[in-house]
């Protein structure tokens, strides 16, 4: 049976706008991204949102649901009372484009900074043998659909714009956890992670972690351990005194 | 010299398209050391490529020692009821193992076997587990991997950028020409070569797994352009996709489900596949559930599943059974792994199977059956390339991947359009790094040609009538789902026909509101041109073949035609109208016919 409900978009483009209220009937089993591509067909045809699978694979429809950066593709309306107001709004970190759809490019600069994977030798046979269990973790990261909703949430960014100049962010950290925890990579990026990739500046709130579709724990599973294995690297006082006694760096 | 008119790039080899295809194709043609650029719809790592589920059908023979490309290559022909280019089908099956290891090389970890090499899993037509995979989303592990190596190339990426047209001098491409999304404002590319890896054209169906993006783009560039298309008619339904509730109809339920254990049911609670063995397969599929079942784990002795035979099987079998009132609730059937498998080995080989369902559909899959039912979600035809080098009929003009033709033949058997898009992506980057860097001419644009397009693109926010992009796209999606579906039949696809020619009508007279900048609206109304231009190749070419074979199902012709077994359904667009002929299949060399004799 369909229900009406109240929905505030935000319309608007680099320059301002404004929440605009529309009135839609909703079908069962419909999540927010149907309600607005609803609104798009029938009451604002040039309604900009940013879509592509519509499954909760590919990371496009990210956005501010009643305040909580979500999938819209992946928000059931069934989660709200009919009757009740929902808001959405575009991802905050990122400057705005046009209504529901930001400048995520921020995200594509970051990545185009990480050292490339440099994998080993194969084995003679032509093979690369690893066990599963030790591409468990790994494979965690590789779940990532590159949503950006942990940079978005993350406030070192989002409350400090200025911090993106050094600053890779959550989704960034998983991609060097994924590259620093593969059996088969050979490159060392933790000097880069400690000098210009911030991770310092991270005090693992989980934020990220609360907020990710995909449920990658994020602070638990990628950023504290690279924190950990920069401890070791940097910090450890047995190894500051052996680089000291052998003049290696 | 006076600034040009609109922003213009040079590259030496323009690649359009940035899922599997596109990128391995960027990959090699800047490998081969020729100026290319990356040209994508969406953000970069988000095409069609990032839903694929399954995995990529390599024979690398880890999990069953007998696996080689020639037990491939004949899984291939035969799903594609031997319409297939031979040559594509075997330099397929013969390079697919060397592009999966090369993408472990590029860091991609797929699941492992006891002895830590790659996992293969069981998949509808393949004789051998094959698919190499991780749990159910090999598609993002392929794309991400692809993504991050064409990245630390170097390349350069042009995301949210929609080609419109092709530009030519004289016979030959030497450019493209699109609009920033972001922005509106036009592009232009000069080129010396193009790669068409748009994917391809779901978004003409009202039920289908594609996103808004597949919408025959490449396609039309190409008949536009005057390059052939072969083998429109042949539309994949997969036969499993959600049905229930509305909202996500259509969104893919992996055939993985199947592959690893999990079995269709009609109401009455019976595995009714058994029923629809067809002759060709009768040989090799397994005639009792206990074979059936035995199969899983003993390929020596028993045969393979009817659950797992190739997808135009399943889904006819399944439109079969809703139409004779056997149905689910909601005009599916029911798809069981939860009654067959634990629950923690289905979270483990299907988990995002288990989120989609849970999240979407309030259905906990370890514990109930799936309401599955066929959607659109493949077209085998496409634009006619040379195997070896990917180039269209074009000067200048490449494919790969699902917009190019002649793979797949009738059917595509699952797990091999993730191989296709490797082997044939790098060889179209291949082969158009080598036309560029044998072009020794000036590129020549003419504006005119350029002016004319873009005159055109603007006409909908010029337009005063009410005709709306979003009403014709939905009249368009309901008429090829009706005419042009599963099932086929003269009068409809006349009618079809009728429909189309009118809506193109309409379209010239769609009108957009707002401005230029992130206007959906008015992206839409431009990529009609292109829906409706498949949909008329589809349609003309699926009345041009009276018989049925594979993804063409004609009511009034049901059976395969001897006559026709021999010949591709090739369309051109010559002084502006479309052209239709029926040629002969290459001539396929005796020592590969007999591998496809053999008794295996």
């Amino acid at each position: 049976m369909a229900s009406d409900y109240t929905i505030r978009l935000w319309r608007g483009d680099a320059t301002g706008g404004d929440f605009c209220e529309f009135r839609v009937s909703v079908e069962p089993g419909m999540v927010v991204l149907d309600v607005i591509h609803k609104i798009q067909a029938t009451q604002a045809n040039d309604l900009a949102v940013r879509w592509n699978c519509k499954a909760g694979k590919c990371g496009s429809c990210s956005a501010e649901v009643n305040g909580r950066p979500r999938l819209t593709c992946m928000t059931r309306m069934n989660l709200f009372q009919p009757g009740e107001t929902i808001t959405v709004a575009p991802m905050k970190t990122f400057p705005l484009i046009r209504d529901l759809v930001t400048d995520v490019s921020f995200n594509f600069q970051v990545a185009r900074q990480v050292p490339a994977f440099k994998p080993k030798a194969r084995e003679a046979d032509g093979t690369y043998r690893m066990q599963q269990e030790d591409i468990d973790r790994v494979q965690e990261f590789h779940k990532c659909i590159e949503c950006f909703l942990c940079q978005n949430v993350c406030h070192v960014i989002r409350d400090h714009p200025e911090h993106k100049r050094h600053f890779a962010g959550p989704r960034m950290f998983v991609r060097y956890a994924a590259l620093e925890m593969h059996p088969l990579d050979t490159n060392d990026r933790r000097e880069l992670l400690k000098q210009k990739m911030g991770l310092g500046l991270c005090n693992i709130t989980k934020c990220c972690t609360e907020v990710c579709p995909e449920s990658i724990h994020i602070t638990d599973n990628a950023i504290i351990p690279l924190k950990e294995r920069l401890v070791d690297e940097f910090y450890d006082p047995l190894t500051r005194l052996l680089k000291k006694l052998t003049g290696r760096q | 010299m006076a600034e040009p008119k609109y922003e213009t790039h040079e590259y030496d080899v323009v690649v359009i398209g940035a899922g599997g295809a596109g990128i391995r194709a960027a990959i090699e043609s800047s490998a081969q050391g020729a100026r290319t650029a990356l040209i994508c719809k969406s953000l970069f790592g988000k095409a069609h490529t990032v839903m694929a589920e399954g995995g990529i059908a390599a024979a690398l023979g880890y999990v069953y020692p007998d696996d080689n490309w020639k037990v491939h290559f004949r899984d291939t022909m035969r799903g594609g009821k031997f319409l297939n280019h031979w040559r594509m089908a075997q330099l397929h099956a013969q390079e697919a193992p060397a592009r999966v290891l090369e993408l472990e090389e590029w860091g991609a970890l797929f699941d492992r076997t006891d002895d830590g090499r790659i996992l293969q899993r069981d998949f509808g037509g393949h004789r051998y587990a094959r698919l190499a995979h991780v749990g159910d989303r090999t598609g993002l592990e392929m794309i991400r991997t692809l993504q991050q190596h064409a990245v630390h190339r170097g390349i350069d990426v042009f995301m949210e950028c929609t080609i419109m047209r092709l530009l030519k001098d004289g016979d030959r491409i030497c450019g493209a020409f699109g609009y920033w999304r972001e922005s509106g404002k036009f592009v232009n590319f000069k080129t010396r070569a193009a790669v068409l890896a748009t994917g391809g054209i779901g978004k003409a169906y009202k039920i289908t797994s594609n996103s808004w993006e597949y919408t025959g783009d490449g396609h039309s560039l190409a008949l536009w352009a005057g390059a052939d298309l072969i083998d429109m008619e042949f539309v994949q339904f997969h036969p499993t996709g959600m049905v229930w509730p509305p909202s996500v109809r259509g969104i893919l339920v992996t055939e993985g489900v199947r592959g690893d254990g999990g079995t269709l049911k009609n109401s009455r609670d019976e595995r009714f596949m058994f029923r629809y063995i067809p002759e060709l397969f009768k040989a090799e599929t397994a005639e009792t559930e206990e074979e059936a079942d035995r199969w899983y784990t003993d390929k020596k002795n028993a045969r393979r599943t009817p659950d797992l035979l190739p997808r135009d099987e399943v889904a006819r079998a399944i439109n079969s059974e809703v139409k004779a009132g056997r149905g689910s609730p909601h005009g599916g059937v029911f798809l069981d792994i939860a009654s067959r498998r634990d629950a923690e080995y289905i979270k483990r080989r299907l988990p995002s199977m288990y989120h989609q369902f849970k999240e979407l559909a309030d259905v906990d899959i370890t514990k109930e059956s799936m309401e599955v039912g066929p959607t659109c979600h493949y077209i085998m035809g496409g634009v006619r390339v040379h195997p070896d080098t990917a180039a269209a009929t074009v000067p200048g003009l490449f494919a790969a991947g699902e917009v190019a033709g002649g793979m797949h033949g009738a059917n595509r058997l699952g797990g091999n359009s993730l191989s296709d898009l490797l082997v044939f992506g790098r060889r179209a980057g291949l082969g158009a790094a080598e036309y560029a860097r044998g072009f020794t001419g000036v590129i020549n644009v003419g504006m005119d040609q350029v002016e004319a397009i873009a005159q055109e693109a603007l006409r909908p926010f010029e337009n005063t009538g009410e005709e709306s992009p979003y009403v014709v796209q939905q009249e368009l999606q309901e008429c090829m789902q009706s005419l042009v579906g599963i099932i086929r039949t003269e009068a409809e696809l006349r009618n079809a026909q009728e429909k189309i020619a009118a809506l193109k009508e309409r379209t010239r007279r769609v009108r957009v509101e707002g401005h230029r900048q992130y206007n959906p609206g008015w992206h839409l109304a431009l990529d009609l041109k292109s829906l409706l231009a498949v949909s008329e190749c589809i349609a003309a070419s699926a009345l041009e073949r009276r018989e049925s074979r594979g993804g063409h199902t004609r009511e009034d012709y049901p059976k395969a035609d001897p006559k026709f077994a021999k010949v591709n359904v090739v369309l051109r667009e010559r002084n502006g109208s479309l052209t239709l002929a029926q040629e002969p299949l290459p001539e396929m060399p005796e020592e590969l016919r007999q591998l496809l004799e053999e008794k295996q």
